[in-house]
């Protein structure tokens, strides 16, 4: 009794320590994004050419990625953190393929993204992006945030000037209008603030010479991020040889039998459900075509496959597939590999 | 394969067409919220405006926030427009509007719609508790789209709050700005900023440019209402209205302190104790950690406002903290505004290129019909003259309660108690003031070649401030060579709002403050001459005598000290006696 007696007495007491939590204490996800930007200082200045770009931290010691470009050309350029702190930054590395580039401050435990657990989006996904446009922001003062949806994701095909740029990786391409000074090696997110692309450079299409607003896919660099940070990285020629694409589970794990990939685009049309699978007992049938892993729209049996070679064991994930006239939405499991 | 095939074209039709196909019920908080959007955007349309000149030229937009017709839009809207202009509001109907006040500095025009008491006004919010990532909308005319006047709404976020925008090579300065990523495009200069409850929290006036041309990217600016609100009163005094400097420059040293790097000697500050390298800890109340927070700062409150200034300064390994109320300093010269030559307009440096401003209206010319005519009154240094002679007969309100001294010309002598229990005897005549105080007694003489003194010494010329109080209560406005209505203020920087009287004679001249809410004169500050901290006198309590009134306590200040604090007991007013002796014998 006495033991229950200071139970509550202690219980009592947490309630008078710890006041309810108001929208100021608890970090938005715009807060907390921004801890993990810093604003970017260096060459440039003149003809057309601006000195001041963006960048994000990747690891608590001072690893930022950037877009890799003309402000970088100094030995030293000015990292400004979010809380207004000033630092010297130097490039460590630099992968101009993927226009990114890494620089290191000398700090400690700084806020940082985990490019391990950097999100991805598919067509129409919301999205935030922060960057230093127009040097808007100095100091300690944030920079600017806008938003906007993925309106694709997909090649691309862009000029700087007279050169085509080497970058042949898929891109998020926005309705925000991030092709702007300053704002390249700044951040897409989702609006939980969920890490999902770097910002890149002031680019045109080569085709119809508009201004481009893309941004890099961080699982498409986060590798060569991590080989810069840690001095393994060399530059591949080839850009065949990159890292294959995950391949955890096939559409068969799930119980789906697909048609034959025959096209470049083969639509993903299931052709059989196996007896007794996870897709018999959610009712997908033969004929179905599966339209949406996660949101995320897959045109083909070679894009289904990529999106489910991704799963983790135990991850929910939601398909969507059209039978006849209407779209049918189920949800499964990615089941341990060891039942498989 | 043929089946295949069809089926492919289906579905990819069906992507296309997806948003509106999926089977999935829409949650009911999502259509909520879409209904009520969109009603918070109807409500709010009806008090948007398209401002044209008098000839139908030019083109901006602009917000109605009163009932009886007083909207706000850009300076740069409206500039060269002249006196009468044209706005369209969503009901299709074109309203005649007048020009009411202008703050060239802060791009701000407030004008006054005619013809209706029953205006749809829009309420104003609070800039100030904006957020990155708030939803905020935009409404006005951009590009001119609309024939009907109805305004278009775009939606975006707050993109950064606090955003110092430089003047680049004008005198028209962004301070303390929001940055919104809704589409911002020319045209909708002077139109309101909304947040998602409909309250106006801005008015949009610039955009960053670049290399597309003169079209949004994704970054337009906000002029703050919380600024608006400090000058709207000022606004409403038909006047040009000035910003205001500190007199003193900072920068930022190698460790990210904001530290004075230039001061002047004749400036305010500079007498209530700032010195150069001290460090700034807070301005208004608000922490200063760069020059943009200060700059941002000091752009949004009008000249003569006070505001509290905390600083630290290191003396012998020691750091002193100081905490000071400021007063600040015009911003311009009159003559920037007010250029002799009529032909030459009112401030207007070329305009930047990366400013998103809009064409001004042709310079129309001035058929004003005489319905109208009433409505525009012409005074060198006032916009518009009406405007001030209605606000300065509604502040002067407060006079009135004091009963009527009109030919109480003769010498009036009050007496009573110090706080500090010495007696005393204050005598009033046209020939000249005086004071006894306990055993000491001052004497300011007046006449036409007499000059003002600071007697009694140390309290910044009191005799010849009363001076102005009588011929106030005696002879209003008539008395004095200027005699204006100026704005409003917190009093003393921490007080209660006071609508702001201004009455200049010769070289000295008085501020005189009356409680907005209650009309009460809470007190006034004199100047001998400019350069110079004023005689501050306040008032609270009355006293009565056969039907008039004098304030019962009135303490005075100058410079950093309290001089006296004086408790009338009684008073008595003589009127205008050629008999008696005007001299102010004591």
């Amino acid at each position: 009794m006495t033991y229950r007696i200071r139970c509550c007495a202690a219980a009592a007491l947490l309630c008078i320590l710890a006041p309810p939590a108001t929208a100021q204490e608890v970090m938005s996800p715009i807060e907390t994004v921004q801890a993990r930007i810093v604003k970017i200082f260096g060459a440039g200045g003149m003809g057309g050419l601006h000195s001041y770009s963006t960048g994000f931290i990747f690891s608590p010691d001072g690893y930022i990625a950037t877009v890799w470009s003309h402000v970088l050309d100094p030995d030293v350029v000015t990292v400004v953190l979010n809380n207004g702190r000033k630092l010297d930054g130097r490039v460590i590395g630099a992968e101009p393929q993927l226009h990114l580039a890494i620089l290191k401050v000398d700090a400690t435990d700084l806020p940082y993204f985990d490019l391990d657990e950097a999100a991805t989006a598919g067509t129409g996904q919301r999205v935030l992006a922060f960057g230093n446009m127009y040097k808007v922001a100095t100091g300690d003062e944030p920079v600017s945030v806008l938003q906007g949806v993925i309106a694709a994701k997909t090649r691309l095909r862009a000029r700087r000037g007279a050169f085509e740029v080497p970058f042949e990786g898929p891109v998020y391409v926005v309705d925000s209008i991030t092709n702007n000074p300053g704002m390249g090696g700044g951040v897409l997110t989702t609006p939980d603030g969920r890490l999902l692309a770097m910002i890149g450079k002031e680019l045109r299409n080569a085709e119809t010479n508009t201004w481009i607003n893309y941004a890099i896919p961080i699982d498409e660099m986060a590798d060569v991020a991590m080989q810069i940070k840690t001095g393994e990285f060399r530059r591949r020629d080839d850009p065949e040889e990159r890292k294959a694409t995950p391949q955890n589970y096939l559409a068969v794990d799930f119980g789906i039998v697909l048609i034959p990939d025959v096209l470049n685009r083969t639509p993903a049309y299931i052709d059989s459900v196996i007896a007794g699978s996870a897709a018999e007992e959610l009712g997908l049938r033969p004929d179905d075509l599966l339209l949406f892993v996660n949101g995320e729209l897959v045109q083909s049996c070679k894009e289904l496959q990529a999106a489910l070679g991704r799963l983790e064991e135990g991850d929910l994930f939601q398909l969507v597939v059209r039978r006849g006239d209407n779209l049918v939405s189920i949800e499964l499991e990615a089941p341990d590999k060891d039942e498989r | 394969m043929v089946s295949i095939r069809s089926s492919f074209i289906t579905a990819m039709l069906l992507i296309v067409l997806l948003p509106g196909g999926l089977a999935q019920a829409v949650d009911p908080e999502v259509k909520q919220a879409e209904q009520q959007r969109i009603e918070v955007m109807a409500r709010a349309a009806n008090t948007v405006v398209a401002v044209f000149g008098a000839e139908g030229g030019g083109g901006g937009s602009g917000v109605v926030i009163t009932p009886n017709g007083y909207a706000l839009t850009n300076f740069h809207v409206v500039k060269g427009a002249g006196t009468f202009m044209k706005c369209g509001m969503a009901d299709g109907v074109l309203y005649d509007a007048v020009i009411v006040g202008i703050d060239p500095t802060g791009d701000v025009t407030m004008i006054k719609l005619l013809g209706r008491d029953d205006f749809p006004a829009a309420p104003l919010g609070d800039s100030d508790t904006l957020r990155q990532g708030d939803p905020v909308f935009a409404m006005g005319n951009p590009f001119l789209l609309a024939t009907d006047f109805h305004p278009t709404a775009t939606f975006g976020i707050v993109s950064g709050v606090h955003r110092y925008q430089y003047p680049s090579g004008t005198i028209l300065e962004y301070t303390d700005c929001i940055q919104t990523d809704a589409s911002i495009n020319p045209g909708n200069s002077g139109g309101p900023l909304f947040n998602a409850q409909g309250e106006v929290v801005g008015i949009n006036g610039r955009i960053s440019l670049d290399k597309r041309g003169r079209v949004n990217v994704g970054a337009g600016y906000a002029i703050s209402i919380n600024q608006i609100k400090h000058f709207m009163d000022h606004l409403r005094s038909g006047r040009i209205v000035d910003h205001a400097t500190l007199g003193a420059v900072v920068s930022t040293n190698q460790d990210g302190a904001v530290l004075v790097s230039n001061l002047l000697q004749d400036s305010p500050v500079y007498r209530r104790g700032l010195r150069l390298d001290d460090d700034i800890v807070s301005f208004a109340g608000r922490p200063i950690r760069s020059v943009n927070q200060f700059k941002n700062i000091l752009g949004i409150f009008p000249k003569g406002w006070k505001l509290p200034l905390a600083f630290r300064r290191e003396v012998d390994g020691n750091i002193e903290t100081h905490e000071i109320v400021v007063r600040l300093e015009a911003l311009h010269s009159a003559s920037e505004f007010t250029p002799d030559r009529p032909q030459r307009r009112p401030p207007g440096p070329p305009r930047p290129k990366q400013d998103g401003e809009d064409q001004p209206a042709e310079g129309e010319g001035e058929k004003t019909p005489a319905e109208l005519a009433k409505y525009y009154q012409k005074r060198h240094g006032f916009v518009n003259y009406y405007f001030n002679e209605l606000e300065r007969d509604r502040a002067l309100r407060g006079l009135v309660e004091l009963g009527d001294y009109s030919g109480i010309h003769g010498r009036w002598i009050v007496t009573g108690k110090t706080e500090t229990a010495q007696d005393f005897r204050i005598v009033f005549a046209d020939s000249g003031m005086g004071l006894l105080l306990g055993e000491n007694a001052y004497l300011q003489p007046l006449g036409t070649d007499v000059a003002t003194i600071d007697e009694p010494p140390g309290s910044g010329g009191l005799l010849a401030a009363l001076n102005h109080f009588r011929r106030l209560l005696t002879m209003g406005a008539a008395v004095f060579s200027e005699f204006f209505y100026v704005g409003s203020m917190p009093l003393d920087g921490v007080g209660e709002r006071v609508d702001i009287i201004q009455a200049e004679l010769d070289a000295s001249h008085s501020l005189w403050y009356f409680n907005k809410q209650s009309g009460e004169l809470a007190g006034f500050d004199f100047w001998i001459h400019d350069d110079t901290d004023p005689c501050e006198v306040r008032f609270t309590g009355l006293r009565e005598s056969r039907g008039r009134f004098l304030p019962a306590r009135w303490t005075v200040k100058h410079a950093d000290n309290i001089f006296a604090v004086f408790n009338v007991e009684e008073f008595e007013l003589t009127e205008d006696d050629q008999a008696a002796d005007k001299e102010p014998g004591l």
